[in-house]
């Protein structure tokens, strides 16, 4: 009868634990954002306002853009926070959002040993660049997770007409976070989005070696998911999100967020007014 | 490695400064493997017991079978049942996908096999003479479980403590069904692996550390009623 004691008690405890840690239900708004806009703390730095104003909690789940716009289809989360234009418009046409707005941007840039082995800073275009990364003398990763950084990865190789295959190429099948530090770790280069780069520059030992300009731009896009096909999405909150994000406090908020004395993204509704 | 020099140092700060995302994490891990331990105690031990005990038609195959699910991934928990409480699944209608209450099924899942093995094992060999003992001085059936029970306790208590270690330390499960939301699902296993994937290698170890001294202190509380139960 001792054990009985021992496992009553253990029980009662263990009730009382769970019981104590049950958070009181608030209204939450599920957002699936890309891991480069999470890690660099851009929405711990934006969402309490748009909490406090709303009395309410976002839950935000990091993941690679094609996994959020998985989730997004399949009606797990309520709003969408992602980087891969092409693909967002087909998920679009395919009626799986309700309304999609063009937040911020950044540029994508290739990053590498110091040295640039390649000699990729001295390239013109993006095209001539993945040509050099192409020949092989250098490894490169490659995310491999079908994220956003990853598709842009593949039309870079698409529009210079090269098919990446090799000792020299590997795919990681990572975040951005592990595949820079990996890449730091064995000497190569890697593309990357400007602000993941950035908010982790201290810790690698990887210099931006090519730079592309617009060609490399790099957009950022909300999404609300479609009720029609889920009718517990809560498209109230994911609407008044996406109104939210591209208000102009909300707007000057991404522009003042620095990271290193720089600003990791830009707000694109003040591009539009230049 | 400077990391290692100042890891006591940064764990004891990090609990010192009470910083919140740290201790809500605490709170959650806790939450979801000692949930996890009862629920898994609940119907794993009486499970094992009666496996244990007796026998029956195809307790070999039953056995076999438990001791391959001791191998099962713990991501592939996580993916069977990612695909059948999203929304669009199944179970989608609960609502449960991205909630501590889902993860608490998972690491519930993950955990029963192995008690149940571990507790009919350690009732199996006391078994027979028990339970003729406990039927020869006219005990009913239930009586006579809970003596073998009591007999066997300290391979039972090895199970139930294996469990939580397992539930505690999972990571695979706990990231890809509560999300690893900060403030809501985020334990202290997704934290570290979060830390590990930005480089922040410093505030992994320590977070590490945090961990294994909770596991500590949990292990000690059991222990200590453990040797209550054989003196009193």
């Amino acid at each position: 009868m001792k054990t009985a004691r021992f496992i009553t008690t253990l029980l009662l405890c263990i009730s009382f634990c769970a019981y104590s840690a049950v958070v009181g239900e608030t209204t939450v708004l599920r957002l699936a954002t890309t891991t480069s806009v999470e890690h660099s703390g851009l929405l711990q730095y934006l969402l309490p306002e748009f909490e406090k104003e709303n009395d309410m909690k976002v839950h935000v789940i990091a993941v690679g853009t094609g996994k959020a716009l998985k989730m997004g289809e399949n009606g797990d989360v309520d709003a969408l926070l992602v980087h891969a234009p092409d693909a967002e418009r087909e998920f679009m046409s395919k009626g799986f959002g309700e309304k999609r707005e063009e937040i911020m941007f950044n540029h994508f840039l290739i990053a590498g040993p110091e040295q640039d082995p390649a000699g990729l800073k001295n390239c013109k275009s993006a095209e001539q660049a993945m040509g050099r990364l192409a020949d092989g003398l250098v490894t490169f990763i490659s995310r491999g997770d079908e994220s956003g950084t990853h598709k842009k990865e593949r039309a870079l190789w698409k529009s210079a007409a090269i098919k990446p295959e090799g000792n020299w190429y590997l795919e990681v099948g990572r975040g951005m976070g592990p595949s820079l530090l990996m890449a730091s770790e064995k000497g190569a280069y890697v593309l990357s989005d400007r602000g993941t780069f950035l908010s982790m520059k201290k810790k690698l030992n990887l210099a931006v070696c090519f730079d592309g300009g617009d060609s490399l731009l790099n957009v950022y896009s909300a999404i609300s998911v479609n009720p029609e096909r889920y009718p517990e999405i809560r498209r109230a909150l994911a609407n008044k999100f996406l109104e939210w994000m591209v208000s102009k406090e909300a707007q000057r908020s991404i522009g003042s967020f620095i990271v290193e004395g720089e600003a990791l993204f830009h707000p694109l509704r003040k591009r539009d007014e230049k | 490695m400077s990391d290692f020099a100042n890891l006591p140092a940064e764990a004891w700060h990090l609990l010192r400064s009470g910083d919140p995302d740290t201790w809500k994490a605490i709170l959650t891990s806790l939450h979801v493997s000692l949930v996890a331990t009862a629920l898994g105690t609940l119907i794993g031990v009486p499970a094992g017991l009666a496996i244990g005990s007796r026998s029956f038609r195809g307790k070999s195959a039953l056995t076999v079978f438990l001791h391959t699910l001791l191998s099962v991934p713990t991501v592939v928990v996580g993916l069977i049942l990612y695909l059948l409480f999203t929304r669009s699944g199944l179970m989608g209608d609960f609502d449960l996908l991205f909630t501590p209450t889902l993860m608490v099924i998972a690491e519930t899942l993950l955990i029963l096999p192995m008690i149940i093995v571990f507790t009919a094992t350690s009732v199996a060999p006391l078994a027979t003479e028990v339970l003729e003992t406990s039927a020869s001085l006219g005990a009913g059936r239930w009586r006579a479980g809970w003596t073998l029970l009591d007999e066997a306790r300290l391979g039972v208590f090895a199970a139930i403590v294996a469990g939580f270690g397992r539930a505690i330390s999972e990571v695979g499960a706990a990231l890809m069904l509560g999300g690893n939301i900060r403030g809501y699902t985020r334990t202290m296993t997704t934290s570290i692996a979060l830390e590990t994937s930005k480089g922040e290698f410093g505030l992994g170890l320590a977070l590490a550390l945090i961990l294994m001294l909770i596991a500590f202190s949990i292990n000690l509380v059991i222990y200590s009623l453990q040797r209550q139960t054989r003196t009193i």
